[in-house]
């Protein structure tokens, strides 16, 4: 399978060749290169999903292949970094979520992006982009992973703020990068103390379970815990910077600033899920070494669910909406992955986190891009400029809906099943997380359908020009991406992915899931009743409680938390300090260096006379009196 | 004694043959067949120095009195490339109008003070170094006067002839205490004998003088400012990095070699110079003006970071010291390169006078700030490269407080190259020095410095190599 190295190797090349080129090259040149080349990428992908899941499972497990593997830096012995391609059921099913979701963007911006700045420049960082995304699932080893990692944050970064020009867009592109940095620098100092005492990067190594390899690390305490849960928790700090979980989610939101199509590709199906896909990755370091890490997860992924879905209730631009509830659903998956076990039907979890992480990307997705073309009907974000675009906009609103209805776990959508795997899994760890997790899905399809409703139906506000559907390269990855949300659910996903790579048969826990319908319907009805018609409900409900509605709506004030930590403490206390000493004390020092400099220059200037006589007699003097040194004190 | 032992000295036989050749050329050429006499000149030069580009091996012959060691002849190769960029640098000049008449002996007297370097690099006897450093230095004030209608050329040619007649007769005097004490001229022999009697102390002191003159280490120096302010900049570009760096690499060689025994004395006494070397160079440096008296300073200050090298006395020390004199060599070059070519156009030569230089001629204000920057030791120039090894090898000494004087210098030494780069890049002025195109042959030279800057610290080979043929104490 060497030809899995293109996949990515395309990408990059396509990056240095449009970044290179730039303007040089026609905007439509460049978007359909990019495109042209993604589409091959997305092909190559298949093949390689096709080929590796017909594969023979050798005594029933999944095998682990590495088609490409080599030492790119040696510093000693066993500190050395390699690069290489490892392809196991996760890395595949990643390969085709991102080749897909980042295919669909490319046709869809060809649309949405016509006669922007920057054209060719927005399918470069795209192209660098997926370049990275692909390089981080397919790691050999922790270390290209951190690698790829920086590299996505950095895409990221350039993608929101693309819009340059735009004070909120750079302030949240640098948001983003400085609250994951921070992250990452977490994720740093875990990869440093796992391989400190481990000796190895190699995730083959780190997973195969072998206890003996963790034992120096499991001995050694610090602060009362063990090094390695240390190295663990902190290596999930990392993986929380970029899946935005709470409370390392503040840039989440404010990242919807940069291009829609860029929300969509970057911040709901592929690097926000990075963080979910590190701990599926050492899963079984997690499990076996340090499950009190594992229940820390657990406890992060519901609190920033319930957190995320109860915001995602009042806000009224419509990204920011989506925003939360992506943070919301990745907390399912955290979760998911918090409860599960390693063996057999205990596996639940981990299975139903990556089908959730699948289902999610698509559906996701097609929320975005459906936000896209409805922002680009009305040219506004707020729900308030929006309200019947129904009859406008025929094919998003249907699309629209399907995402909704899957996201709120109608069945047959492929949300139901995801998260009926997930809910089933939370029961059966314990009964009062699944019920807190039910409320949970409730809220998503009550927050879900009062987006749908604002949108698409309820008074219609003025419009300058009459809103119309979006181009055919617009409505078509909606359209494609609707149907994978129809069909997907019915995947038998355990078959190819599970926690230890045997086949695991989905059972529906009917109790589980017709609650759970239940919920949602009650949900949706309610939504139903508030929104779909102008209701002074809603108004009245939020002058009743005027605190919560207010402080929901402001995110309760994690971001004036962070500014009030960084600005008021930190910056007051520690860097005004700091920046003093620098500017008193090492410049000081140095300009005095500069003052003395100056000063003896110009007093010394009298030694060169000009007169080779005094030449002369300097030359024998100094040498009359360098003997007379050397001959008194040697 | 045999005829076959001159065989040994390939290099300064195919030198003299040069030297041979052109002198009849310019002595029986016909007026039209002289305009080819400069390219004649460099291929010449271009062809010996690729024949002896092999190291070779160690050879002693005519008794001693000729010792060749393979790290001697790379010098010597680094010498005759640096010989071949002066050359090309000064052909402008040379077609000038006075000047064309007598252009054939700036070649001839080149190629003598070149020779008179190759005998001294060689030398296993004192006689022999003696009268190498006097062939490299006598010829040298007749360049130095080469334009002699200008007054400024003729009081820098006089200046240097006495300062160099006084440190010679030093130098001379030295070596004669050392004959009288230790009964031989040898440099096998002489270690044997010393025996660090406070007149052997005297006669190394005085012995000093001479190659401290040439290398213009303080306090033997100010000779240096007037001398690289008067001599027409060819000359000057030749004196600041062909003669010191056969200085330098005789000195490491000699002290290595023949003064071992004296080790503590002759380290105390670099350890003083380098440094008042580089300490005082660099403040005079800050105040000029006068762009030549400004490399006269930096050549005195990066005399004073080679002496790092042979302070070391180590193998390592060696190989730094000829990676250093290279790297410095094609720097400076490449600066006098500009400052040649700007004062051929302009006439002028002062600091204010390179303003708004980039706005005319970018390209010449790229190669001089490349040279600058090398100079300073910026990453990831050679010069930085030439520094840090050089500054590695008196570490490796535990010269840490030597080494921390030298660093605290260069700080003071970027802000005075800055300035140069300052003035070409961001001063405005009215009156800036016009567009003009350089000829052909310094085009090349300063093509050929770049390329040595920028890849010479990159491509590790050049200093492993260096490295396989060094020697310490």
């Amino acid at each position: 399978m060497e030809y899995t190295v293109l996949i990515f190797i395309l990408p990059l090349l396509t990056f240095l060749a449009l970044g290179l080129l730039g303007t040089k090259l026609k905007p439509n040149v460049s978007g359909s290169i990019g495109t042209t080349v993604l589409g091959i990428c997305a092909l190559l992908a298949y093949i390689t999903a096709a080929n590796y899941f017909s594969m023979p499972r050798v005594d029933g497990v999944r095998e682990t292949i590495i088609p490409l593997h080599f030492e790119w830096l040696r510093f000693t012995e066993n500190l050395k970094i390699e690069l290489g391609i490892l392809l196991d059921p996760i890395s595949v099913m990643m390969l085709v979520v991102i080749t897909t979701v980042s295919l669909m963007v490319h046709i869809y911006s060809l649309g949405y992006m016509h006669g922007e700045r920057g054209f060719q420049r927005y399918y470069a960082f795209l192209s660098l982009f997926t370049f990275s995304m692909l390089g981080l699932v397919v790691a050999t080893n922790i270390f290209q992973m951190y690698i790829f990692w920086e590299l996505v944050g950095v895409s990221s970064y350039l993608l929101i703020g693309f819009y340059y020009t735009k004070p909120e867009a750079v302030a949240a592109s640098k948001k983003a990068f400085i609250v994951t940095r921070f992250a990452d620098l977490g994720f740093l100092l875990g990869i440093l103390l796992l391989s400190y005492y481990t000796k190895t990067f190699s995730f083959e190594l780190l997973t195969s379970g072998d206890s003996t390899l963790f034992s120096q690390a499991a001995g050694t305490t610090f602060m009362g815990c063990s090094v390695m849960s240390w190295a663990m928790a902190l290596i999930f700090m990392g993986g929380a910077g970029k899946s935005a979980m709470f409370p390392l989610h503040i840039w989440l939101p404010d990242a919807m600033e940069g291009p829609t199509p860029v929300s969509a590709l970057i911040h709901a199906a592929t690097m926000v899920v990075a963080g979910v896909y590190l701990v599926a990755r050492l899963f079984p370091v997690y499990y076996l070494e340090t499950p009190e890490v594992l229940v820390l997860i657990a406890v992060v992924g519901a609190v920033t669910s319930l957190y995320a879905a109860i915001v995602a209730c009042v806000q009224t631009d419509i990204k920011r909406v989506l925003a939360f509830s992506t943070i919301s659903q990745i907390g399912f998956m955290m979760v998911a992955l918090g409860v599960s076990g390693l063996e057999g039907h205990e596996g639940l979890g981990y299975m139903a986190s990556m089908f959730h992480l699948f289902t999610h990307a698509m559906f996701k997705a097609l929320l975005f891009l459906g936000a896209g073309a409805i922002i680009h009907a009305v040219h506004s974000n707020e729900m308030s400029h929006m309200g019947g675009l129904r009859k406008y906009l025929p094919v998003t609103h249907i699309t629209f809906l399907v995402a909704c209805l899957a996201i709120s776990g109608i069945p047959p959508f492929s949300g139901f099943f995801s998260k009926d795997e997930i809910l089933a899994a939370t029961f059966a760890f314990s009964p009062v997380l699944g019920i807190t997790m039910s409320f949970i899905a409730a809220l998503t399809a009550f927050y879900m359908f009062r987006l749908y409703y604002n949108i698409f139906w309820g008074e219609e506000s003025s419009h300058e020009h009459t809103p119309h559907e979006a181009p055919k390269s617009m409505t078509l990855p909606l359209v494609f991406l609707a149907v994978v949300t129809v069909f997907a659910g019915f995947i038998p996903f355990g078959h190819f992915v599970s926690s230890n790579g045997e086949a695991y048969t989905i059972h529906l826990n009917w109790t589980v899931a017709i609650s759970s319908v239940i919920v949602a319907v009650i949900a949706i009805a309610a939504a139903t009743a508030l929104y779909k018609k102008k209701s002074p409900v809603p108004d009245r409900m939020a002058a009743a409680l005027p605190k919560l509605h207010h402080a929901a709506y402001r995110r309760f004030y994690m971001d004036e938390l962070y500014l009030f930590i960084t600005k008021r403490i930190i910056f007051n206390h520690i860097s005004r300090p700091i920046a003093w000493f620098d500017r008193h004390i090492i410049d000081g020092s140095l300009n005095g260096l500069a003052n003395v400099t100056q000063r003896v220059a110009y007093a010394i200037r009298g030694i060169q006379s000009g007169q080779v006589q005094q030449y002369v007699y300097v030359i024998l003097l100094s040498t009359v009196v360098i003997a007379a040194l050397v001959l008194w004190f040697l | 004694m045999g005829y076959a032992n001159f065989l040994y000295m390939k290099g300064e036989l195919s030198l003299v043959a040069i030297i041979v050749i052109l002198f009849i050329y310019d002595i029986f050429g016909s007026k039209k067949s002289l305009q080819y006499y400069q390219p004649t000149a460099c291929i010449l030069l271009l062809i010996h120095t690729l024949i002896n580009l092999l190291p070779g091996s160690e050879t002693v012959a005519f008794g001693g009195m000729y010792h060749a060691t393979p790290m001697g002849s790379i010098v010597k190769t680094i010498l005759s490339i640096g010989t071949l960029l002066v050359f090309m640098q000064a052909n402008s000049w040379l077609k000038s109008e006075q000047i064309i008449i007598r252009r054939g002996e700036f070649y001839l007297i080149t190629l003598s003070t070149l020779l008179g370097m190759y005998f001294m690099i060689s030398a296993g006897h004192f006689l022999m170094f003696f009268i190498g450093i006097e062939m490299a230095s006598i010829p040298m004030a007749t360049l130095i006067a080469y334009d002699k209608y200008r007054n400024t050329s003729a009081e820098a040619a006089a200046k240097y002839i006495l300062s160099a007649v006084f440190a010679s007769g030093l130098s001379l005097y030295g070596i004669s205490l050392i004959y009288g004490t230790t009964g031989s001229l040898y440099f096998e022999e002489i270690p044997a004998g010393l025996n660090g009697s406070p007149m052997q102390i005297m006669a190394f002191v005085f012995f000093f003088v001479g190659l401290g003159f040439k290398l213009s280490l303080v306090p033997f120096h100010q000779w240096t400012p007037d001398v690289y302010e008067g001599a027409p900049t060819s000359v000057t570009a030749y004196l600041s990095v062909i003669s010191k760096g056969a200085a330098a690499f005789v000195l490491m060689t000699i002290l290595c070699k023949v003064f071992a025994p004296l080790v503590t004395e002759w380290r105390a006494i670099l350890y003083g110079i380098i440094i008042v070397s580089i300490t005082l160079a660099n403040l005079f440096a800050i105040r000029q003006q006068n762009i030549k008296r400004f490399f006269a300073y930096s050549s005195i200050s990066q005399a004073g970071y080679i002496m790092l090298g042979v302070i070391s006395g180590s193998a390592l020390g060696m190989t730094s010291l000829v990676y250093y004199v290279l790297v410095y060599m094609l720097s400076n070059l490449a600066a006098f390169g500009v400052i040649a070519a700007v004062e051929r156009q302009s006439g002028k030569i002062m600091i204010d006078d390179y303003n708004g230089l980039y706005g005319t001629n970018p390209r010449l204000s790229v190669v001089m700030m490349l040279a600058l920057f090398s100079l300073a030791g910026i990453p990831p120039f050679a010069g930085f490269f030439s520094k840090f090894f050089i500054f590695a090898a008196a570490a490796e000494q535990g010269y840490y407080v030597l080494v921390f004087i030298a660093l605290l210098n260069t700080i003071i030494s970027l802000y005075y190259y800055l300035r140069i780069v300052k003035a070409m890049f961001i001063n405005k002025t009215e009156t800036p020095i016009e567009h003009f195109q350089t000829d052909a042959y310094t085009r090349i030279s300063l093509i050929a410095c770049s390329a040595g800057i920028l890849l010479l610290g990159i491509i590790s080979a050049v200093y492993e190599h260096l490295n396989d043929f060094s020697f310490g104490m």
